[in-house]
């Protein structure tokens, strides 16, 4: 007889990514579009002229970050309507009914996340493939940082949907947050073009931590260090999936 | 065993609305239990409680001999839930929500399958199995909601109005379905507004007004409460002004007469007096349930309790 707590693991992950395959025109194909255009403008118009960064040439300088941007965007986007959405259908009361553990509700959605982020890493490096050559330094630094980001956002979008009463709450974190921590998170640029000041302050953002360590993998030069990446990462993860279980376990938005 | 024992059960929502003023309450393995009571009495409150949709502010609460606050775990295992509001996503097919709901209780996708067509068909939704669930019409979600509640087997179903908005037919498919689970052992608890449909199917029944239990006892010394029933009587259009020694009555127009008829009196009395008097009765009738005049008055005399100890108090 398998564990009870991995069947239901696995019921809400096979839930969650059948959810977000069901809809594939919403979530799977507009980051390919959205990235396909990033490569032809950034990329191939304005890239050629910018020449190269950080020893690359500036279209595989800016292809990791944006991968990482359609990973950030999509494990986040993935839990907090998949979330907030069962919230409003009241279907999440079949989950609280359940004699789930708060934890494995948690790993079931965060895993949702990091499915649909997988899939979308994977189909934003095709797209780049059409654009230019990739090399991979190192796999298995990829994959961690992949990893890593991926549950660390889902995490994200999971306490975003907890407090959410309307689906404007769920658009706001995005939009005011994550699009212009994302954008100053060095996908386009190498820190060392900032004053250093202003390189301090990036410091303080973790996706810069998230595009480096990625870029690593691609390309084995990073503004930070690999190890700190990866050591900001662990820390980020462990405090959102503290607070999340706090939620959760405490039924807040869930339990009257 | 009890099936469901609750002690000084309290609750209090964050505005201040005190829903429950600790209710005690206790259900006995394999019995059929109506939980009755007005809206807004703390009925949904109740099963929320016990179901773990709301936290209590204190009391206790058994089920199956497993305390929610020691043994949530064991104590939501033993509990299938039929809520008052459909609360499933709508984008998923009967299927999949059956067997998803069996999974987050442990069951294997395997066996899963095996119950899905089980409880499907008993509840002539097989044939919907893979219709998205907001095509299904009112009567087939209640019947979906029941189908996912008995998924992982559990030893009591709790249904909250479970055949609210569902036409007569249905209704009494949906009697005979319960009727068959419970004989199989499951323990039923039942919260209501259609009162026959209490007094067809339960044997106990807990009446509860602004969060107080105002009776609790079996149906049959329920119904024995009720001393007093009244008739209404068709009777050939007449002029004359009727009247009933010993019984009160009153003569709503010129063919129609309201009785009230105490239990130990006889109907034959009645019907004797109107022949003296000529009147032919040409059709009788209860005037309302029976046992809906018994349960707005208990709850208006728990009411009135409650205002006389506030008064007392002040």
């Amino acid at each position: 007889m398998p564990n009870r707590n991995m069947v239901a693991l696995r019921t809400i992950w096979i839930k969650e990514c059948t959810r977000f395959l069901r809809i594939w025109i919403q979530t799977l194909v507009p980051p390919a579009i959205t990235m396909s255009l990033y490569f032809v403008i950034f990329g191939n118009l304005i890239g050629s002229r910018i020449g190269q960064m950080g020893g690359f040439s500036y279209m595989e300088f800016i292809v990791p970050g944006l991968i990482m941007m359609s990973v950030i965007t999509s494990s986040y986007a993935n839990v907090s309507s998949s979330f907030f959405s069962a919230k409003f259908q009241n279907s999440i009361e079949e989950l609280m009914v359940a004699p789930i553990p708060h934890w494995i509700l948690i790993l079931g959605y965060v895993g949702g996340g990091i499915a649909r982020a997988v899939i979308i890493g994977i189909i934003v490096t095709v797209v780049s493939l059409f654009f230019v050559d990739i090399r991979i330094h190192n796999l298995a630094a990829l994959f961690s940082i992949l990893i890593l980001t991926a549950s660390l956002f889902s995490a994200g979008g999971l306490i975003n949907a907890v407090y959410a009463k309307t689906f404007d709450d769920i658009s706001i974190v995005p939009t005011f947050v994550l699009t212009p921590l994302t954008y100053l998170g060095g996908v386009f640029y190498s820190l060392t073009l900032l004053p250093e000041f202003w390189q301090w302050v990036s410091k303080v953002n973790p996706v810069v931590y998230m595009v480096n360590g990625f870029r690593y993998g691609f390309l084995g030069t990073s503004d930070v260090a690999f190890g700190t990446s990866l050591i900001v990462l662990v820390i980020f993860n462990i405090i959102l999936f503290t607070i999340a279980y706090q939620l959760i376990s405490r039924g807040i938005g869930t339990r009257s | 065993m009890k099936a469901l024992d609750i002690q000084d059960l309290k609750k209090t929502y964050k505005g201040g609305t005190q829903a429950l003023k600790g209710i005690n309450l206790s259900v006995e393995e394999g019995d059929f239990f109506a939980l009755l009571g007005p809206n807004g009495a703390g009925k949904s409150t109740t099963i929320g409680v016990i179901s773990s949709l709301v936290n209590k502010t204190s009391g206790s609460v058994h089920v199956s001999g497993h305390c929610i606050d020691k043994e949530l775990v064991e104590a939501k295992t033993c509990i299938g839930l039929v809520p008052q509001e459909f609360n499933f996503s709508q984008f998923e097919t009967p299927f999949q929500i059956v067997v998803n709901q069996a999974g987050y209780y442990g069951v294997p996708r395997n066996i899963a399958k095996v119950r899905a067509e089980k409880y499907l068909s008993q509840l002539d939704l097989w044939d919907k199995r893979n219709s998205r669930a907001r095509e299904l019409s009112g009567g087939m979600k209640r019947r979906l909601m029941i189908a996912r509640a008995l998924m992982h087997e559990p030893k009591i179903l709790i249904l909250d109005e479970p055949t609210a908005g569902v036409d007569i037919e249905i209704r009494r498919s949906m009697w005979s379905f319960l009727t068959e689970l419970n004989e199989q052992g499951i323990t039923i608890i039942l919260t209501t507004h259609y009162l026959e449909e209490a007094e067809m199917l339960c044997r106990n029944i807990a009446i509860i007004d602004k969060g107080t239990i105002v009776e609790n006892t079996s149906m049959k010394n329920l119904i024995s409460k009720l001393n007093v029933e009244t008739f209404v009587l068709d009777i050939e259009p007449t002029t004359k002004s009727v009247t009933l020694e010993g019984f009160v009555s009153r003569q709503i127009d010129d063919h129609t007469i309201e009785i009230d008829l105490p239990k130990s009196s006889s109907l034959n009395n009645v019907f004797s007096q109107l022949s003296e008097q000529d009147i032919q009765v040409l059709s009788m009738r209860n005037k309302s349930n029976r046992l809906e005049e018994l349960f707005v008055r208990l709850v208006e005399d728990g009411r009135n309790e409650n205002k006389a100890e506030e008064v007392a108090n002040a």
